[in-house]
């Protein structure tokens, strides 16, 4: 190799491994070349979860926390002087980790392909710091407080899942002197500023917003990741290559956090489970949105920037962030603008983001709507994607609406704000009659199309009826914002 | 009691044992065979040169341009082959084809120092195709005349009789949607020159012995100079009973042509894009009814899509023709079936192998005319089970333990309080109009055996060294069923051992030759079969040993717990180890060979008559769903199963593959919806669905909410190793039970009494649909409504 950078280091299992591969080498392929193959391929899109791994990630709090994510899509130079644990670090055939204790005894493994990576996503799960007992679990919960959407991304053919489920739930609290646990308390390893080349590719994360801009000015080709959700499927299956990847997802000012009186801003490079995790449930139409979004290994990978800078008609924080009258603050050398989300998205993938501009964050308007819902029409409940997906956004008063804003995903090229629909209820009585005129009016937005996700009239037909369902869930509420 | 079926005192067959491998599956330390890349020292690896058409002519193939990419070492065409250019037995599946039969085929294979410079390679041959017309769909090959293979019938009475005797007279058609089996291991193969000359290959299939012969076909090499050998696989569930070969084939031909050891390991895309699958059948019927219900009649025409080549359909359809009756006696039937030949993959075996496609044919006629016929589904599907032993199935098998069936009914209503909750659910109802529930419950035989006899055998090879350790190798492969589990347990179970002290090797023809594919769910029966067979002969060699010892005739010689002791004698029991020792001193053979085959069995494939079956495995389900009436959404909230297992070999085994069929049945019936491209477009005849983003398993959020199996007791089989019975396929069609709750769930939200048609899969969309159907009707005159697809005719009874 020529241009051959030096090696990086990346810890593995508490061993320091040096990663010498091609640029877009990803990190499940570089594990498995290093000998630790119980990682396993079982998409290469981050579908089913067999590659997931867990990685020393920040708490928000100064220390640790301890995240699964999809080992096939980012690619491995991205974790330079980072810590990763696999199925092997957790434990050996002679000294189980409690998670694989479980999992070995109640048949949670047949086959046995994707059990590794079922293991990491748990193991993540049962270190989650607050985790905690409760005294009764429901469908989607133990009485241990495992939370069954952290196992939304991996898939099993073999068992139906009945004894996964019981292995989580059978969990206990973390025990005294475990390794992996006590590691939280310490800080997660900082990023490393990287430029890492082989083959003439090249993959860098720069140590700052305004070299992260300086390069994209000087590369135009460059292509800025974060999670790569997205780009890990496209080289992952359409075997793209970029000559330069500029990783954005370590970048301090884009992973801000900030409340005030007039909005909340969330920094573009944070992850939808830290967004989840911060918010706590004071935005409520996001805390509907997260469970739906993809599964939780994506969601710890896929940033709020990321789902909007691909510009996908598909994503489906936009329908959700068009309800809530969201803003991007975009960032150039020359400064930052604000753009209301609603004027963002030019055509299919297309945006008004300018080259040599980065999403910085993403600003939601306070006070929030009274009545609020997101409604996925999706083939599978957990970990799929939209047919269409709309987000509602709703002010009623006296029994009026007040202020309406509707945003529509899958529909069209773009996403979509519903505004005659949102005109048509404004000023009206909140009945079904209401309702049932706008519903009609709703079906007629957008030209979603037939495809192996769903036809198109059952696309329009599920326009109609979500205004619909969320006039029938909703309507003995008031939703004042007082 | 038959001495197969006979246990031993304190057997370790029964006992509750995680999968021998649990432990190595959740450490990451289990081997699959991709996984041996790192091993192997100058590993080559393989990438095809994928055709984008349906149908097409290779016109030119050039190669060279391939050599021009850094990295690239050889690349395989049809010139290369020494032997016969063929994958599969039916010798009709070229494996470097002039001819391109379907979207994706593989014309020729780059090899590469690494993947990235075999795909680069692949990228540059180039190749000119003259497109040819492609048949896309199962009625495009019905009227273009498509077919192959045989096209048989099953018989029996007079069915215009039956007709014209009948009350009440349905027709209909209806497609049964194929269904990808996604193993989570993609098929892989990794092929070497070993140290003595031979070609050994790694290879992920539930056939390592036709494996062996097809590799040894391309290559033209005897079986004896090719060993195949299956570490274990990541899920196979029929879709490596064939298809693996052709890429072993590959990998030993790059090997033998390079001297390098040659991985094939296929992307999911690839995967999803070139394997068959589990085949669409589409059908039409006519069913006659008298007016108490009693089905008098019944004609079929099952058309299966075979895709490109035969593959297994020929079989696969005979299953479906010998499943059509399901649990139920049909005096008059005639039912036809016949291959459709299309331009898409080469479909194949998938769990239940045609069985839930016969089947689930016969249960949506049941669930769509009860209401026609003023009963519920559940009193229909009882009034029309079979009775006796001696009410034959259409071809003309006695069904043995009917009264299982009986039994498990009404095990399984009563167990989940199904008449209790029918009520509760009515009233939940009433009072919500968006949201719908309902429960239904369907029942399950299955045949056990392969339909074709000759496949009904199975080999062993214990070896028992002289400290006493035992290594026991079968012809089965394990691919999550956990055959190995119950082989270990068995023969632990015939020497008397505690299971620690049995291992299991890898499977391997050079160890067993000559077997079968591990399929039909039929592992366990013919393997333990042969192991016990080869325990069986050890242990008596040793009865004489421990007989001389203990003062005893070797025949009241026991072994138990790792030890022999004699029966009515004072002498202490003589451990295992010592008595290995003593008759390795006493120059007696510790090792055997196991043999056995189902006895019986008799078929014939020309008349369609015969007991193909050595038993039935039973079962049934009460399934309750919650139907959003908004989109079409639903939840499976309880499942409640009562199966027969016979004597479980290995309970917490059993109980996965019951649960796991479940799910998997479900995710066939509700959920998992292949699409082809079949448009005139570039892309006519691709696979649309052809990664995991868009062709969806279930996940945990179509894992019953509750879910209740039970297993049916005192259910010896005596027939069958240990009084167990087979347990891989039956369970799957046991969700059948959650497609007619849902059909129940969308006419609720009609007026009473109304029947509608829900396409399969019943994804939240067709769910949706049926809603709409049902809205639509009016109450006055529900069955003056034509069901879609559903036709009836009233007729007036002859003599009236």
């Amino acid at each position: 190799m020529t241009d051959q950078s030096s090696a990086l280091d990346v810890t593995v299992n508490g061993q320091s491994h040096a990663f010498t591969e091609a640029a877009h080498t990803n990190l499940l392929d570089w594990l498995r070349s290093e000998g630790l193959t119980g990682a396993k391929e079982g998409c290469a899109e981050g579908e089913c979860g067999a590659c997931s791994v867990l990685v020393a990630r920040p708490d928000g709090n100064g220390g640790t926390q301890w995240t699964a994510v999809n080992a096939c899509l980012p690619p491995a130079a991205a974790f330079a002087g980072q810590e990763i644990v696999t199925s092997e670090g957790l434990g050996t055939p002679e000294s189980l980790h409690p998670v694989q204790q479980e999992m070995a005894v109640r048949g949670g493994s047949q086959c046995g392909y994707c059990t590794p990576g079922f293991v990491c996503s748990m193991a993540a799960e049962y270190y989650r710091p607050d985790r905690t007992a409760c005294d009764h679990g429901d469908s989607e919960h133990g009485e241990n407080g495992f939370d069954l959407h952290s196992l939304s991304g991996n898939l099993c053919r073999c068992t139906g899942y009945r004894p996964i489920r019981d292995a989580a739930y059978a969990l206990g609290d973390v025990a005294e002197g475990d390794e992996l646990a006590a590691r939280r308390a310490q800080p997660a390893p900082e990023a490393v500023p990287t430029a890492y080349t082989a083959d003439g590719r090249q993959f860098v994360r720069p140590a700052t917003l305004t070299e992260a801009l300086t390069v994209l000015r000087d590369r135009p080709d460059a292509v800025p990741v974060a999670g790569c959700t997205d780009w890990g499927v496209d080289v992952n299956i359409k075997s793209t290559r970029a000559d330069l990847v500029i990783g954005l997802d370590r970048l301090p000012e884009l992973r801000t956090f900030e409340e005030t009186d007039d909005y909340v801003e969330l920094g573009a490079a944070l992850t939808l489970s830290e967004i989840e995790q911060r918010l706590d449930g004071r935005i409520p139409l996001l805390a509907k949105l997260f469970p739906q979004f993809a599964s939780r290994l994506i969601r710890n990978g896929a940033t709020i920037g990321g789902n909007l800078g691909t510009g996908s008609p598909i994503g489906d924080t936009p329908p959700a962030l068009l309800a809530l009258d969201a803003d991007l603050v975009l960032t150039g050398l020359d400064g930052s603008r604000v753009v209301p989300l609603s004027d963002y998205f030019t055509g299919y993938r297309q945006t008004v983001r300018a080259p040599g501009e980065l999403i910085q964050s993403v600003r939601i308007p306070l006070p929030l709507s009274g009545i609020t819902a997101f409604h996925k029409i999706a083939k599978r409940r957990f970990d799929d994607i939209s047919s269409v997906a709309v987000g509602y956004a709703f002010d009623v008063a006296g029994g009026v609406v007040r202020k309406a804003r509707i945003g529509l995903g899958g529909v069209a090229a773009t996403p979509l704000r519903a505004t005659a629909v949102e005109a048509a209820l404004e000023g009206q009585p909140w009945t079904a009659e209401t309702v049932r005129a706008a519903a009609a009016l709703l079906q007629q937005e957008g030209t979603p199309m037939d495809d192996h996700r769903a036809s198109s009239k059952y696309r329009r037909a599920m326009l109609g009826t979500s205004l619909r369902k969320i006039f029938a869930e909703t309507a003995s509420q008031e939703g004042d914002v007082a | 009691m038959s001495a197969l079926s006979e246990l031993p005192p304190k057997p370790v067959v029964g006992d509750t044992v995680p999968h021998e491998a649990a432990v190595e599956h959740v450490t990451g330390s289990a081997l699959y065979t991709d996984d041996l890349v790192g091993r192997m020292r100058d590993l080559l690896h393989a990438y095809p040169v994928s055709a984008p058409h349906a149908h097409a002519r290779v016109t030119r193939l050039d190669t060279a341009p391939a050599y021009d990419v850094p990295g690239v070492v050889r690349v395989l065409t049809a010139d290369d082959v020494p032997g016969v250019n063929d994958s599969n037995i039916n010798h009709d599946e070229p494996l470097f084809p002039d001819e391109v039969m379907f979207y994706g085929h593989p014309v020729c294979w780059v090899l590469g120092e690494t993947l990235e410079a075999a795909r680069l390679g692949a990228a540059a041959v180039e190749v000119d195709y003259e497109a040819l017309p492609a048949l896309v769909t199962i009625p495009e090959a019905i009227a273009a005349g498509s077919f192959q293979g045989r096209a048989p019938t099953v018989s029996r009475g007079d069915v215009e009789a039956g007709m014209a005797a009948a009350t009440r007279v349905f027709s209909g058609t209806w497609e049964a949607s194929g269904q990808e089996q996604f193993y989570l291991e993609t098929q892989a193969s990794i092929a070497y020159v070993d140290e003595s000359g031979q070609i050994f290959i790694h290879s992920s299939t539930q056939n390592p012995s036709e494996t062996q012969e097809i590799a040894a076909h391309v290559l033209d090499l005897t079986a004896s100079e090719v060993t195949v050998q299956c570490l274990r696989m990541g899920g196979g569930f029929g879709g490596k009973e064939t298809q693996a070969n052709g890429y072993a084939a590959i990998a030993a031909l790059g090997a033998t042509l390079t001297g390098r050891p040659v991985r094939v390991r296929l992307s999911r895309n690839q995967d999803l894009q070139f394997t068959g699958k589990r085949p669409d059948f589409l059908s039409t019927w006519e069913a006659g009814f008298d007016d108490d219900g009693h089905l008098l009649a019944l004609k079929v025409e099952l058309t299966a899509d075979g895709g490109w080549s035969m593959d297994l359909c020929q079989p696969v359809l005979s299953r479906a023709l010998c499943h059509i009756d399901n649990a139920y006696w049909i005096p008059n039937i005639q039912a036809h079936g016949r291959i459709a030949k299309t331009n898409r993959t080469s479909h194949t075996a998938f769990r239940g192998f045609g069985g839930p496609q016969g089947m689930l044919l016969t249960e949506n006629i049941m669930g769509v005319v009860a209401p026609q016929l003023g009963l519920t589904g559940e009193e229909l599907r009882r009034r029309n089970f079979y009775r006796s032993a001696d009410q034959t199935t259409p071809y003309g098998q006695r069904v043995r333990q009917i009264e299982r069936m009986h039994q498990i009914w009404d095990q399984v209503l009563a167990d989940s309080d199904f008449a209790g909750r029918q009520r509760e659910i009515e009233e939940f109802n009433a009072t919500h109009e968006d949201v719908k529930r309902a429960i239904a419950a369907t029942p399950v035989k299955f045949g056990i055996s392969f339909n074709k006899s000759s496949m009904n055998q199975g080999g062993a090879l214990v070896l028992v060294y002289k400290d006493g350790s035992v290594l026991v190798n079968h012809g089965g492969t394990e691919m999550g069923q956990g055959l190995h589990t119950k082989m270990l347990q068995v023969a632990a179970t015939a020497l008397g051992l505690p299971l620690a002290k049995v291992r299991l090797a890898p499977t391997r023809t050079d160890k067993v030759p000559n077997t079968s594919a591990t399929s039909a769910s039929t592992g366990a029966d013919l393997n333990g079969g042969a192991v016990k067979h080869a325990c069986d002969q050890i242990r008596d060699r040793l009865a004489v040993v421990a007989g001389g010892m203990l003062g005893v005739p070797p025949a009241d010689v026991r072994f138990a717990e790792g030890t022999a002791y004699g029966l009515n004698s004072d002498r202490d029991p003589i451990a295992w180890d010592e008595l290995v020792h003593i008759a390795y001193l006493q120059r007696i053979q510790l090792h055997a060979a196991g043999y056995y085959r189902t006895e019986g069995l008799e078929w014939n494939e020309e008349t369609y008559k015969g007991s193909p079956f050595k038993y039935f495995s039973y079962g049934a389900a009460v399934s309750e769903v919650e139907v959003d009436g908004f989109t079409g959404a639903y939840r499976t909230r309880r499942v409640d199963v009562v199966h027969d297992v016979g004597d479980s070999l290995s309970p917490l085994i059993d109980l996965g593959q019951i649960e796991g069929a479940f799910v998997q049945g479900a995710g066939w019936l509700t959920l998992e919806d292949q699409r082809w491209d079949a448009s005139d477009g570039p892309a006519r005849g691709r696979f649309s669905t052809q990664g995991a983003s868009t062709y969806k398993l279930p996940s945990f959020s179509e894992m019953p909410e509750v879910f209740n199996v039970r297993m049916f007791e005192n259910a010896t089989e005596e027939g069958a190793i240990y009084g167990s019975k087979a347990v891989g396929e039956p369970p799957l069609m046991l969700p059948i039970s959650v497609r007619e709750a849902l059909r129940k769930a969308a006419a609720a939200f009609g007026p009473a009494g109304i029947s509608v048609h829900l396409a399969s899969p019943a994804t939240p969309e067709a769910v949706y649909w049926a809603i709409e159907d049902a809205r639509s009707r009016t109450p006055e005159a529900p069955a003056a409504q034509a069901v879609p697809a559903v036709a009836e005719r009233q007729r007036v009874p002859s003599g009236v």
